[in-house]
Order: C-alpha cells, then sequence, then structure tokens
C-alpha cells in the first residue's frame, strides 16, 4: 500500500483513503460540438502510460475529498510530489 | 525435435534418459527475417508457431526481452473459457478454445488442458436474470454454457455450501463444461518446441530497443540490444509493456498497463474439482493438479510497471474467498505476484493492423489474456501472413476508439475478465 501526500491536508495518509483519477493535465475540450472524431480518441481514450515519470490525479475521497495531481514513478512506485489541482505541471 | 512418444519413452529408459535433445536451441539473431515477433510468451510463441505451420512463413525470429514465458504467461491464474455475452467476444474466444482442445497431440507436448468446467455462481436476482441472458446468447453462438439449480451446483462441485442461510447463498449457476485450466509454462514451452522445429528462431534477452521504419514510413526493422534485425512484418506482442514499443514507432495507444496479482495456497490433496467464480463477491478459485488452490485477485486502481501489487488488494481477495468457502478460512497461502495487464478502454482486445505498414499488434488483453493463448497466436499470425485481419479479429481494430464500435466488455462482464 502506498503512502500519499495530501497537499491540501499537508499529511501523509494511506493508499486506501485515495481515489486514483488517471492520468492528469488532459484537458476538456473548452468547445465540443467542433471536436473531430480523432480529438475524441485523443481526449477519451488515449493515455502516455510511461515507464518512469507519470503524472496522475488522485482524490482523497476518504479525507477532505479534494481532487489533486502527482508525480510519481511507475517502476518503483515511489511519489516525486504532490500538488494541488490547478497549479502548473512538474 | 526428438518427439515424446512411448517407443522413444522406453528407448531413453535404458540409457538413463540421456538422449533427449534440449526442447529448443538458444539462436543468435540473423540480419534479417520475414516476420519478427516481439514477445515470447504464450501469444506471440503461438503466432509464430501458427505462421510457420499454417501460413508457411518458417523464416521467423521471435524476440524477447527477458526469458520465454515470463511475462504473463507465467503468471496467471490459467482459466480457460469462452461464455462471453458478445457476439464477436463469443466468436474470438471460443475460437481459442477450439484450438485447446487437440492442442497437447498437435505440439506433442503435455499442455494439461483440464475441461473441468468453469462454474459462475449466482448470488441474487440479477445475477440469475444475467446469467440466464449469457447462456442463451453462447447458445446461440455455439458456444457450450448451461443453468444449474443450486442442487446441481452442489453435485457438480461439493465443497459449496448452497444453504440459505449463508451471506451470499447460491441461487444456480452457469457452467461451461469446456471449460477449466491448463499449465500455463507448458503452453509457453510446448508452441516455443515446435516452432523452434519448425524453423522459427528464438532470440531472449534481447530488449527491442528501437523500430526503424523506412522513408515511406514502412515497417524496416527492429533495433535490438544485439543489433539491428531486418524484416518487413514485425507483430507485436508485449503485454503489458505495448504502449512502450508502439512508442517507438510512433504510435500513442489507447492502453494503461496495471499490476494484477494471484496466489496460490500451501498444496493439499484433491478438494475442488472445477473452477468456480463469483462476480458479485468478486472471487474466483480453481485447485492446481499440484493440490495448490489457485486464487486471482484484482488490479491495482494506479498504473505501474512494477509486476507487483498491494496487500490490501491480496486481503480483499482472501475476504471474498471466505466469504463464499468458509471451509478455506484456514489455508495457508504460500505465494503471491504479480504481473503488468495491458487494459483497454472497452476491456477488449486490439489484435491486427496498426497505422504503421508492416507493424501488427496484439495487445490489450487486460486481466484475461491466457484463455484465448491459441486463439490470439493464431489470428495474429493470419493477420501477418495476409496483411488483412481474419474476419474474427477484424472487430478488435484500433479504430473502433476512434468510430465508437467499442466492445464493451467491461460493462458486459461487470468485473475484470
Amino acid at each position: 500500500m502506498l503512502l500519499i501526500h495530501c497537499p491540501y491536508c499537508e499529511e501523509a495518509r494511506p493508499e486506501v483513503e485515495f481515489a486514483y483519477g488517471g492520468e492528469a493535465h488532459i484537458a476538456r475540450p473548452v468547445d465540443p460540438s467542433t471536436y473531430s472524431d480523432e480529438q475524441w480518441e485523443e481526449f477519451l481514450y488515449i493515455r502516455s502510460n510511461p515507464r518512469g515519470r507519470h503524472h496522475e490525479r488522485w482524490r482523497h475521497s476518504h479525507g477532505c475529498g479534494r481532487f489533486f495531481n502527482a508525480v510519481r514513478d511507475t517502476v518503483t512506485d515511489v511519489f516525486e510530489t504532490t500538488y494541488k489541482a490547478g497549479e502548473a505541471r512538474k | 525435435m526428438k518427439r515424446f512418444s512411448g517407443f522413444n519413452l522406453i528407448g531413453e529408459a535404458f540409457r538413463s534418459h540421456q538422449g533427449w535433445p534440449e526442447h529448443w536451441p538458444d539462436k543468435a539473431p540473423k540480419a534479417s527475417y520475414d516476420a519478427i515477433i516481439v514477445g515470447a510468451g504464450g501469444h506471440g510463441l503461438g503466432a509464430a508457431y501458427y505462421l510457420a505451420k499454417k501460413y508457411g512463413i518458417t523464416n521467423v525470429a521471435v524476440i524477447e526481452k527477458g526469458w520465454l514465458g515470463g511475462g504473463n504467461t507465467g503468471r496467471n491464474t490459467t482459466i480457460i473459457r469462452s461464455n462471453y455475452l458478445y457476439d464477436e467476444s463469443a466468436h474470438l474466444y471460443d475460437h481459442a478454445v477450439k484450438l485447446w482442445d487437440g492442442l497437447s497431440q498437435e505440439l506433442n507436448y503435455n499442455i494439461m488442458y483440464s475441461k473441468r468446467g468453469v462454474l459462475m455462481l449466482a448470488h441474487n436476482v440479477h445475477d440469475v436474470q444475467s446469467f440466464k441472458r449469457h447462456i442463451h446468447a453462447n447458445r446461440l453462438n455455439g458456444v457450450d454454457n448451461e443453468w444449474l439449480t443450486p442442487e446441481e451446483c452442489k453435485a457438480y462441485c461439493p465443497p459449496l455450501d448452497i444453504s440459505p442461510r449463508t451471506r451470499h447463498p447460491v441461487l444456480g449457476g452457469a457452467l461451461q463444461r469446456r471449460g477449466g485450466t491448463a499449465r500455463h509454462d507448458s503452453v509457453a514451452w510446448g508452441y516455443a518446441r515446435a516452432a523452434s522445429a519448425l524453423g522459427v528462431d528464438i532470440i531472449q534477452n534481447c530488449a527491442v530497443t528501437g523500430i526503424r521504419r523506412g522513408a515511406d514510413g514502412a515497417i524496416e526493422g527492429v533495433e535490438t540490444e544485439r543489433g539491428f534485425i531486418a524484416s518487413r512484418r514485425v507483430g507485436v506482442s508485449a503485454a503489458g509493456s505495448t504502449s512502450l514499443v508502439m512508442k517507438m514507432a510512433g504510435l500513442d495507444f489507447p492502453l494503461e498497463s496495471y499490476p494484477l496479482q494471484a496466489l496460490v495456497s500451501e498444496p493439499v490433496k484433491p478438494i475442488f474439482p472445477c473452477v468456480v467464480m463469483s462476480n458479485t463477491v468478486h472471487a474466483y478459485m480453481s485447485q492446481s493438479d499440484k493440490g495448490e488452490l489457485v486464487i486471482g485477485a484484482g488490479t491495482d486502481q494506479y498504473t505501474s510497471y512494477s509486476q507487483r501489487g498491494a496487500f490490501h488488494i491480496v486481503e480483499h481477495t482472501l475476504a471474498a474467498i471466505c466469504e463464499i468457502f468458509p471451509i478455506f478460512t484456514r489455508m495457508r497461502m504460500l505465494r503471491t505476484w504479480g504481473g503488468i495487464v495491458d487494459v483497454t478502454p472497452d476491456r477488449s482486445p486490439i489484435l491486427g493492423k496498426t497505422p504503421v505498414k508492416g507493424l501488427y499488434v496484439n495487445c490489450g488483453w487486460g486481466t484475461g489474456g491466457f484463455k484465448a493463448t491459441p486463439g490470439a497466436g493464431d489470428l495474429l499470425a493470419y493477420t501477418m501472413a495476409h496483411d488483412e485481419p481474419h474476419k474474427i479479429n477484424a472487430p478488435y481494430n484500433l479504430d473502433r476508439f476512434r468510430n465508437g464500435r467499442l466492445i464493451d466488455e467491461a460493462a458486459a462482464a461487470a468485473v475484470a475478465h
């Protein structure tokens, strides 16, 4: 089980308090009606799935309930950092 | 290859079994091949075997980063079944089950396919309705699946508790009698030995480091740790590492890689005669011929390449097993391990051509690829040999994520499958 630092609660808590939210920094379409099939495919389905540094969203569902972003190494599962939603990509 | 037969066995008995040759020779890569398969798991070795056996392409190399069968082929829970809801899935998985039948004879290698039956338990009204729908859909597709009453379930699998007092009462079950298990390592070894005998080179400990494309974009070959190997046809069957290999060819894939765990108990005498699944309680189990109870756990919630999962996932699975089978509450677990599974958005595989000419892919089997091993190998080989998918794997193209023609097994199975 991972220990995850919530940037809002400023505390490292066990993974079972958190829900994984998938890859981070995937922007929602600003004007969906103008999106082509290729753009929808990219937005909905294509994921970077890297071996190494991964930017991802987590939600502290059994804590403050807020979404935040994290950088985790997908080989060691070690968190490099976590930061609040809305902050620039680290 | 020296064939396994009663005659050869007796002959070898007179000379202390010193005359058996190695199953497959360790080969150095040649400069070029007619076809290259990336990944020496069951699927990749199967594809190489069928390329040589059925489709007449024998100048084939299988390139493997680690050791043969050391990925998900050696890490799964060896379940075989084809009772899928959708037509496309039923055709795909039943193609594999038909090939499992007789595979030991074809490969001259005992893969221990045991048709012990896969019994899916219904615990509530929704389960009953859903399973009966599956049964009807399966039978329309020529896939055997039948409804059992609780008493018939008990007769088929005596360790079941069918009393109405249990927390998850058994209201019946769906039984696929052709379902069962096979020895996973033997499948890889059998395909490797048979493919090698047909002229296929199996090259282990040789990671692919790049994919070379020509000026027209078509495949020219692969860069490896042991140099460049030329080929106009490359089939990628790399499971959890598929995204990484595809990136080398400049393609982004709709895949995410998750750890999936399994575990076995200490070996005990035969007690559990078939495979039992309970989708509602989220547990399934069988007993290996060695006597271990073989239990599959769930995936972790986050993507990872670590080949190990979290402990609370195992705890959750064992809690579910103990709910359904209280007789096993005092069994001790012997080993747990994890593999990295590549999961697609609709939980159905991708098997066919890619936008790059000469590059083919077999991936996205997620949590249930072992059962499809012979079928996936055959269909990847067919697609590579004809440069066109077979009608069985035609729906499993990449375009479905653009045109919306998904095969949504995620919704149909309601659990990892």
